[in-house]
């Protein structure tokens, strides 16, 4: 990047001003392209929301616009852009219409230091994991302020109860990322990728224990900072009406949409990159990735593959899990994870003077973590399909395949719903 | 007052319309928090002022002061004005949360902030900066910090985090309800 700017300002003569206004456009290119990116993948998790919903609830979701309906969320975003932007007359104008800038703000910016890949990052900032951590606290400060400035209980009632999670829940978040910078000694994220390696048993969330619950405890706090269901009391429908975005309306509200769910995203980037290995390739050593453009492109795909499959967990979450209550919410946070947390930093720390890295007890230790991480989600597996199998996948999900080949019958709809009616008809007379 | 023999004389660059940029905004923003009308609006302008000061450390090549402000700052100290401010009853009527508090009181707030800006310039005019030849290096500040703050600083650390412990269990004992009370 600087030795482009230099051999451009060569090339063109320029003077001391220009190289300067050429770098800043430089640093401009770049940022406008973070956002487009984190723009994009924003889009494109609501469109996978609203899939996995349907799905999830045996309804039909989103299958209109473009090939399974993924183009709906571009539909969506001119749709917002066109609505009106309706500033109700008792707010306090100029905070209301900054509040969503600054929920954006928070997110887009911390775009910034993901490692997308090897050589993907916008910048490689030398704190960068605290830089993601303290960024992403404006997020805070624009849902207060758009509680405080719409002049409505439900969306102040909704700002401050989200604020105090959002604060409660960094701090187990904080410190199982600290779980992390210890064992990789560094605060930036390529370092703490490159500390790892490509097979599970060399990525940190399998190095010992207590990295393993690490992780389960940075992904639950990380979700409820994100505010989602299950911890999505600051909009809970039922109570708050929609909590602090509730006057707003078209392109504004569509601003918080965005950051909440480029967060989804970013929570799932930070969680790859700490404890799931990040662009490593299996087999190959960061110096022979760097060399080859083939295996930087399968960095970034393994790195994309590992960061949507968690997308895809915390949307699945919403869809599966009920609400917690607020005390219950807060009774998580500071009896359960925290002090959890702390007892896995003392772990690892006691564990790091313990073991010699690359001892056979340290390779011992991963590969008896790994195991145990494998044979957990075999249960979980296991159960699941348990669970399936006793309630009975009594709804057809061929509606769907229907809707997306475009031949969508709306007869052929009815009489399916007339056949589940007759069958439920026939089961409570039995 | 005599030009300073250390500073070397240069052509100005985007840096410095950063860092006078930064600067506006942070004063800026002071000013709008000391003399807004409406205290939850001076809160929320302090925003401005802790990322203006964020990007001046950033700009004096501190990144790990820089970040520790965002998150001291932003993350922690204006949310807790701003659940301060909020959770106090009719804090947006002006003559209860900026209420004029008479001349005397004026004019000693006044002179205090006049004196302090006179130290403050006094000490920026004649400390012995060291003279740069060369901007300095963006190196990293964390691995030094570190060091320092387990090594010649370790007395003062561990007694910073005395005196935070001691501040928990104080809020606790004053939020705590006496058993069977309501």
């Amino acid at each position: 990047m600087e030795s482009l700017v230099q051999h451009l300002s060569a090339r063109w003569s320029l003077g001391p001003w220009g190289q300067e206004l050429l770098a800043a456009a430089a640093i401009l290119l770049v940022a406008a392209l973070v956002f487009v990116v984190a723009l994009t993948y924003a889009g494109i998790i609501t469109w996978v929301e609203r899939r996995v919903a349907g799905r999830t609830q045996s309804r039909v979701g989103p299958n209109r616009v473009g090939p399974f309906g993924f183009l709906q969320w571009l539909a969506d975003g001119a749709k917002m852009i066109l609505k009106e932007d309706v500033i109700p007359a008792q707010a306090d104008g100029p905070m209301f219409r900054l509040a969503p800038y600054a929920c954006m703000l928070g997110v887009f910016t911390a775009f910034v230091s993901v490692p997308f890949g090897q050589l993907l990052i916008a910048a490689d900032l030398n704190v960068g994991i605290l830089f993601l951590l303290a960024i992403t606290s404006l997020v805070v400060v624009g849902v207060l302020m758009a509680g405080w400035a719409s002049n409505n209980k439900w969306s102040l009632l909704g700002g401050v109860r989200s604020a105090a999670q959002i604060v409660s829940y960094e701090l187990p978040a904080g410190l199982a990322v600290l779980v992390v910078v210890l064992g990789a000694g560094s605060l930036s994220m390529q370092d703490i990728v490159r500390a790892q390696g490509g097979a599970p048993w060399n990525w940190f969330v399998f190095r010992d224990p207590f990295c393993l619950v690490a992780f389960f405890l940075y992904f639950t706090a990380a979700v409820a900072e994100g505010n989602r269901t299950p911890f999505d009391l600051p909009e809970a429908e039922s109570e708050l009406v929609a909590g602090y975005n509730t006057e707003y309306s078209g392109i504004r509200f569509g601003g918080f949409f965005l950051g909440e769910f480029a967060n989804i995203y970013l929570l799932s980037a930070i969680a790859t990159s700490l404890f799931l290995g990040g662009w490593q390739v299996p087999g190959v050593s960061p110096a022979e990735q760097a060399g080859s453009v083939w295996l930087q492109l399968l960095g970034f795909a393994i790195f994309f593959a590992k960061a949507w499959a968690l997308v895809f967990v915390v949307v699945w979450l919403r869809w599966t899990l009920p609400r917690l209550r607020v005390d219950q919410l807060m009774g998580l946070c500071y009896r359960y994870l925290i002090p959890l947390a702390f007892a896995c930093l003392l772990g690892t720390s006691l564990l790091l003077l313990a073991v010699v890295p690359g001892s056979a007890l340290d390779l011992g230790l991963r590969l008896g973590t790994t195991g145990l991480g494998a044979l957990g989600g075999a249960l979980f597996a296991w159960r699941v399909a348990h669970h399936i199998r006793r309630a009975g996948d009594r709804v057809s999900l061929d509606v769907l395949q229907r809707g997306a080949r475009g031949a969508f019958d709306p007869a052929w709809q009815t009489r399916r719903y007339g056949a589940f009616r007759k069958a439920a008809r026939g089961q409570e007379e039995r | 007052m005599p030009a300073d023999p250390g500073l070397v004389e240069r052509a100005w660059s985007l840096a410095d319309l950063a860092f006078y940029g930064l600067a506006a905004l942070s004063v800026g923003c002071g000013l709008y928090a000391a003399l807004s009308r409406n205290i939850v609006r001076s809160v929320f302008s302090l925003l401005g002022t802790f990322l203006g000061v964020a990007g001046l450390y950033a700009c004096l090549a501190a990144d790990f002061v820089a970040v520790v402000q965002l998150l001291v700052y932003v993350g922690g100290i204006l949310v807790l004005m701003l659940f301060a401010v909020m959770l106090t009853s009719r804090i947006e009527v002006a003559s209860r949360s900026n209420r004029y508090p008479g001349l005397p009181s004026t004019a000693l707030g006044l002179l205090l902030g006049a004196g302090a800006a006179v130290m403050l310039v006094a000490l920026a005019l004649l400390a012995p900066w060291a003279p740069a030849e060369a901007p300095l290096p963006y190196a990293p500040t964390t691995v030094e910090l570190g060091r320092i703050l387990l090594t010649r600083g370790l007395l003062p650390f561990e007694l910073l985090g005395l005196v935070l412990l001691a501040v928990v269990i104080g809020a606790v004992v004053i939020a705590r309800r006496e058993e069977g009370g309501r």
